[in-house]
């Protein structure tokens, strides 16, 4: 695969970017270029025009002012939208994951309307903000083991007809609606609850994204050593938790 | 501020001895220092009993995300130069309760210089009416529960704003700015700041920042950097006057330099010449064990402490360089927030060259933060299983709060 190249775009992390967001893509980046691919890392700030020749998208979490800011600037500039509509692969955190939906409740306490790319309604729970470390199993047709992740949010995110549940948590609240759902997707858009960040917790997902950017079947394999370990640390300590 | 020999109510007074008491209790329990709880059950008997212990003090708040325990040391040293007592919190106990207590050990001191917990700052400031605010940086620290950092600058500006203190604030960190603006009465010092990724968006009007050199502006808005009138520069202070002190603390990097130098501009506003304050400030060798060299197992183990991103960047800055070898301990307890999401935003393909040994509650996640960096290192459960292989001679030693302490007991410091 040493001539094929794959175009990482970071999606404002001048505004989402808080919770080690920056991990996602580093995650993406070495495991792409372990597989001998010549990864390009677009970061794009919000004062910058978000490229629509991306393979795959990446947009973290944030702060309930930044989030706002950032649905504006990514409706006004209208690339990511543009990005999705010839197929490229989105993956949101969080406030991005918000954001890719068809509104949420943003700092002023008002509807905002988000990308619509995701069939999702987001809104602030009154409840206990949820903090903690989750353990879900992921939608069976994507063939990928158990999620392990952290979440750190107010929000709830209501699913429409089109958006399939990304994973049925077994620990935690994920998209908060008590049904037990986490994150959403359809066939190449995903948004999640999880942090840690969720692709350094879950490396086949981050493999799972290049497979879909590149449309292959397999990667070749990885020495995932520290991955596993960590894997089986925080899957353990979530299920001793009180 | 005029003095009253004994400022204290009687009931003021009763709180005090039965703090001290439950601190003795603690203290023979083995429960730490005792300086919490015994604030705690004072301040319970005596909600005022801050501000009355305070009453008498010319105060002087110290608050930021990082260095706020190393500065409110070295504001205490150079004050001393005034020949007055000073009271201080000096073990970093800063939130209401460990202030109390510390000033409750006190009552001859005409200085009180007072490290605050960043979100306790607004409180504190109402209850001891201080005299002067030292305000150094604000950064992502503990998203778990210390909630958004620019909601802790709005905070500390809508406090700031009817405060009568005087602020010394840098001017280099845009979130400080903002919140220090509030003010009147404020003395801006260029004291830096290397973590930028908390201030791209204009604290005011969430424009996006532009940073041309040193200088940093909004676009859209026209919020900018104020013209200081301390400055550190390399390795000098510049006073008000253009004169240049030359700067030779023992405590190393660029972030102490930045903390002697916010130090002399508070010092100045007492009185105290700048010369004469960073004098005073070279006696500091370690602030709570931080900064202290220790020999354990034939090595000379340099312990620093970093809790958040911008902490490990001035740390990345000041250790030896390769090979000195460096142990990274990382734990994720209550006191050190629990989500360690914020490895991800630390640099460490930085430390390429090191030999590197990980420790601590979370070495997996670092493990694989530091794979996925592409440098080399090992895993050990304990200190003493890393030292063995590391050569004798010197190392570099940085972990988070709790890893810290974990490696403090362990080397008998």
């Amino acid at each position: 695969m040493s001539d094929t190249s794959l175009r990482v775009v970071w999606v404002y992390p001048d505004l989402l970017s808080t919770y080690g967001d920056q991990g996602n893509v580093l995650v993406v980046e070495r495991r792409a270029q372990q597989r001998g691919l010549n990864v390009q890392r677009v970061d794009v700030r919000s004062d910058q025009p978000v490229p629509t020749s991306g393979d795959i998208y990446l947009i973290g979490g944030g702060e309930d002012r930044p989030q706002r800011l950032a649905a504006e600037r990514l409706r006004r500039d209208g690339g990511l939208s543009r990005a999705a509509s010839n197929g490229a692969i989105i993956f949101s955190v969080c406030a991005g994951y918000q954001i890719l939906g068809q509104e949420f409740i943003n700092d002023l306490g008002q509807r905002e309307p988000g990308l619509g790319l995701l069939d999702v309604v987001s809104t602030r729970g009154e409840a206990e903000r949820c903090v903690g470390d989750v353990l879900a199993d992921i939608d069976e047709n994507l063939r990928l083991p158990q999620l392990t992740g952290f979440e750190n949010h107010q929000g709830i995110t209501h699913l429409g007809p089109t958006a399939r549940p990304f994973a049925r948590v077994r620990l935690g609240k994920g998209n908060g609606t008590g049904d037990g759902t986490e994150g959403a997707w359809n066939d190449t858009v995903f948004g999640t609850y999880m942090h840690g960040p969720v692709l350094a917790r879950n490396p086949q997902i981050a493999d799972l994204l290049v497979k879909l950017a590149l449309d292959v079947n397999a990667l070749p394999p990885v020495d995932d050593r520290w991955y596993e370990e960590l894997r089986a640390e925080r899957i353990a300590a979530a299920t001793a938790a009180p | 501020m005029t003095g009253n020999s004994d400022p204290l109510s009687p009931r003021a007074k009763l709180a005090v001895t039965a703090g001290r008491a439950a601190a003795a209790v603690s203290r023979a329990a083995g429960r730490g220092s005792g300086s919490v709880i015994g604030g705690r059950v004072a301040l319970k008997l005596d909600p005022d009993l801050l501000a009355r212990l305070a009453s008498h003090l010319d105060v002087v708040l110290v608050s930021a995300t990082n260095g706020k325990t190393t500065t409110t040391r070295l504001i205490a040293e150079a004050l001393r130069a005034t020949g007055e007592e000073v009271v201080s919190n000096a073990l970093g106990a800063n939130m209401p309760a460990g202030i109390t207590s510390a000033l409750a050990g006190g009552s001859r001191a005409r200085y009180g210089v007072i490290e605050v917990d960043e979100k306790y700052l607004a409180g504190v400031a109402r209850d001891v009416t201080p005299k002067a605010i030292a305000l150094l940086n604000l950064s992502r620290d503990q998203l778990d529960r210390a909630g958004e950092t620019r909601m802790l600058a709005e905070h500390w500006r809508e406090s700031l704003a009817g405060s009568k203190a005087l602020i010394i604030a840098n001017a280099d960190d845009p979130l400080v700015v903002w919140a220090a603006s509030s003010s009147q009465n404020v003395v801006w010092v260029a004291a830096g700041q290397e973590w930028k990724d908390d201030a791209w968006s204009c604290p005011s009007c969430g424009g996006v920042m532009q940073r041309p050199g040193d200088d940093w502006l909004c676009g859209e808005c026209g919020f900018r950097r104020p013209t200081p009138t301390w400055a550190l520069s390399g390795d000098h202070v510049l006073d008000p006057h253009g004169a240049a002190w030359p700067i030779r603390l023992q405590l190393p990097g660029r972030a102490n330099r930045a903390n002697a130098t916010t130090s002399a501009a508070v010092a100045a506003a007492f009185g105290v010449p700048p010369q004469v304050a960073l004098e005073r400030m070279y006696e500091v060798a370690a602030v709570a064990g931080r900064y202290d060299t220790v020999t354990y197992q034939d090595r000379q183990i340099r312990l620093l402490l970093a809790k958040n991103p911008a902490g490990w960047l001035e740390t990345f800055s000041l250790i030896d360089p390769p090979p000195t070898p460096v142990i990274l301990a990382v734990n994720a307890r209550g006191a050190d927030g629990t989500d360690t999401s914020w490895l991800w935003d630390v640099d460490y393909s930085r430390l390429a060259g090191h030999p590197i040994c990980v420790l601590g509650d979370r070495r997996l996640d670092l493990a694989v933060r530091l794979e996925v960096a592409g440098v080399d290192f090992q895993v050990f459960e304990r200190l003493d299983d890393a030292l063995r292989a590391l050569p004798p001679g010197r190392i570099e030693a940085i972990a988070n709060y709790t890893a810290f302490q974990d490696l403090r007991r362990v080397v008998g410091n």
